[in-house]
């Protein structure tokens, strides 16, 4: 699901998702359906039964974004329903690109450094047992490299991210406004 | 949504010390941290006391436990936060983290005998830990008590997304990023008052705020774009929508309604120039720079001219046109966005390369110092430029190359030796240079030449 190249899976196929009337309901009490979907501590969290909004939590060790456990209204509208999933899937999806973009650049910075301390002749310990390390401007090379190499890997995500993030915010307008609309009419009565 | 909602859940208290959560410049944290790591110390040469009160009781135990442990990684932050790039991967997602590993390990040695907290010992007592897991038998319990005490933790970090009004106020500066916007508008009062002609008062301020709110508003559509970026650099993580204390449409909405009043201020109030200059950098800023800084090193070059465009918008407030005076100030701010910039970006290179920004620090460092230097050297040009333009008196060129010179000086350091010390010693001087050369700039203003146009549209 993450953007890593033409041909991964298009936006357009999970917004049409959003907008048809699918998906699991997902309830604040059960977590258990979540764990497979974002595996991390985080997700075995379960808000309490009287709170009515969403819960955000700590930053995920591998992607660093902040899961969000999301409220399911008992009168929750079609409407409501698929902006949930969709922000649901984007979290998904952002979560997938992210913990695999961190792990693969620790691995790769791991086996950078390791490389040169070999060339260099060094031990990957010093003698007072601590890792041995590479200063900054020796590090730099990696760097290049790694953003180099990943450029095209970012310029999809980014697309799809700007996509992503515009619908939801157009969704949330919607959904208020709909939701205004409904006390409105409520109240008139 | 939800968040816009006020709901009957229950107030979450935070299990963290409340200076963290503050939005601190880097060096009060390494302060604060280091008193915090003094304290710790201090508490580990006592600490043979406090491991037995650890098993006194159990209830006692997550309380001094849970505060044990947040010292210790107050102090591994601390030690982290180094020169050098260390090889460490991230710790597991289970129980056994590098943290648990440690005091699980204390807790498991004072069974055998009594063991201080020093640093160096912190390397030695993950192998001693190694060593005492598979010695102990009853280290199960205390290991199991141990999860349970980290998911107790775990759930505390739970925040419920309820906008709080009391909040809001600080969610929104910090939202709109209000040092920077003061920055960007005491240019803009630099230009204005470095314009000839009297001072006209509300005309200032009507230039003032509507500068204000159209700075705040792209700042705020700045960091709506940037969410998950943000949550992955140390430098932003900690911003609103990262934390999820407002929502995306709240944040936009606030941005539509600081760019619509400001931009309308800006073009009724003062003049349709300074007007149509306002919403320039907002695009310019939103919709080119912002985006640009993941395609191309170009993003550096766009965003110094969002820099530039402030104090030429208080010129055109002021004069109604745009003169020599307009192009200096802005040639001046321009200029020296570059030493500004690349001194920071060239502490964050780690940062960008796994985000995915392209920055000249990453991509071409040695354009990066290149361009430093040059700029650096450029302000003392333009500096001289001044009273050939008939801005400032000759005094200005004069009394303005002590710290022209300074900050051309470190900009040379930063050239020849590339390292994080001379980027640092450069960022920090061009924090102070800017503000100082503006007020000399002031002090020097060439009096009474020109006749100021029609400040009204």
């Amino acid at each position: 699901m993450a953007a890593l190249g033409p041909r991964s899976k298009p936006l357009v196929p999970a917004l049409c998702r959003a907008f048809a009337d699918c998906g699991r309901q997902l309830t604040p009490e059960c977590a258990a359906e979540r764990r497979d979907a974002a595996p991390s501590r985080a997700s075995r969290f379960c808000p309490p039964r009287q709170s009515c909004h969403d819960w955000i939590g700590p930053p995920d060790r591998q992607s660093n974004l902040r899961p969000v456990q999301f409220y399911v209204p008992e009168d929750e509208s079609p409407l409501e329903q698929r902006l949930r999933e969709l922000r649901q899937e984007t979290q998904e999806w952002n979560q997938e690109f992210w913990a695999n973009q961190n792990s693969t650049f620790m691995k790769e910075k791991e086996e950078f450094i390791h490389s040169r301390l070999k060339a260099k002749g060094l031990a990957l310990r010093t003698e007072s047992g601590q890792r041995a390390t590479l200063n900054a401007e020796e590090m730099a090379d990696f760097y290049k490299d790694f953003l180099s190499k990943n450029f095209q890997k970012h310029m999809y995500y980014n697309r799809d991210w700007y996509r992503r993030n515009f619908a939801i915010t157009v969704f949330m307008g919607r959904v208020a406004l709909h939701r205004a609309w409904k006390r409105l009419r409520s109240g008139r009565r | 949504m939800s968040t816009m909602k006020r709901g009957t859940g229950r107030k979450w208290k935070s299990s963290l010390l409340p200076w963290r959560l503050l939005p601190m410049s880097r060096n009060k944290k390494c302060w604060v941290g280091g008193c915090v790591w003094y304290l710790e110390r201090r508490a580990g040469q006592e600490s043979p006391h406090k491991f037995m009160r650890l098993f006194r009781s159990v209830n006692k135990q997550w309380i001094t436990f849970q505060h044990f442990n947040f010292l210790k990684r107050m102090y591994v932050t601390q030690l982290n936060r180094s020169l050098h790039q260390q090889v460490k991967p991230k710790p597991e997602p289970l129980a056994s983290s590098f943290l648990e590993k440690t005091s699980s390990s204390q807790t498991k040695a004072e069974i055998y005998q009594m063991r201080s907290l020093s640093p160096p010992s912190l390397p030695l007592s993950r192998k001693s830990n190694e060593k005492g897991l598979t010695e102990l038998g009853s280290a199960s319990i205390i290991k199991s008590s141990i999860e349970v005490g980290n998911e107790t933790r775990d759930e505390k970090q739970w925040k419920e997304m309820k906008l709080q009004l009391e909040n809001l106020p600080g969610i929104l500066a910090r939202l709109s990023k209000i040092k920077l916007t003061a920055l960007v508008v005491s240019t803009t009062s630099a230009g204005f008052a470095l314009a000839p002609g009297p001072f006209d008062l509300p005309c200032f301020l009507l230039t003032f705020v509507g500068t204000g709110l159209a700075s705040c508003a792209a700042n705020c559509i700045n960091q709506f774009f940037e969410v998950p970026f943000d949550s992955n650099m140390n430098r932003t993580k900690n911003r609103p929508l990262v934390r999820g204390q407002i929502s995306p449409l709240l944040a936009v909405s606030f941005a539509t309604c600081c760019a619509v009043p400001g931009v309308a201020l800006l073009t009724w109030g003062v003049n349709p120039l300074t007007g149509a200059l306002g919403a320039f950098n907002i695009f310019l800023y939103t919709c080119c720079y912002t985006p640009l800084k993941r395609i191309s090193i170009a993003n550096t070059w766009v965003g110094a001219v969002v820099g530039a465009i402030p104090p030429v918008m208080g010129w055109t407030a002021a004069t109604g046109s745009l003169g020599a005076g307009a192009f200096l100030l802005g040639g001046i701010l321009y200029s020296w966005q570059f030493p500004h910039f690349n001194a920071l970006s060239w502490g964050l290179r780690e940062d960008y390369s796994r985000g995915g920004y392209c920055m000249m620090s990453v991509t071409h460092p040695a354009l990066c110092r290149r361009v430093a230097l040059r700029h650096c050297l450029a302000l003392i040009g333009l500096s001289t430029a001044a009273p050939l333009l008939d801005i400032t008196t000759w005094t200005f060129p004069i009394i303005s190359l002590p710290i022209n010179l300074y900050i051309s000086y470190l900009g040379f350091r930063f050239y020849t030796e590339a390292d994080r010390k001379s980027s640092r010693k450069l960022f920090f001087c061009s924090l102070w240079h800017l503000p100082l050369l503006l007020l000399l700039l002031l002090t020097c203003k060439q009096d009474g030449k020109g006749v100021r146009g029609e400040p009204r549209g």
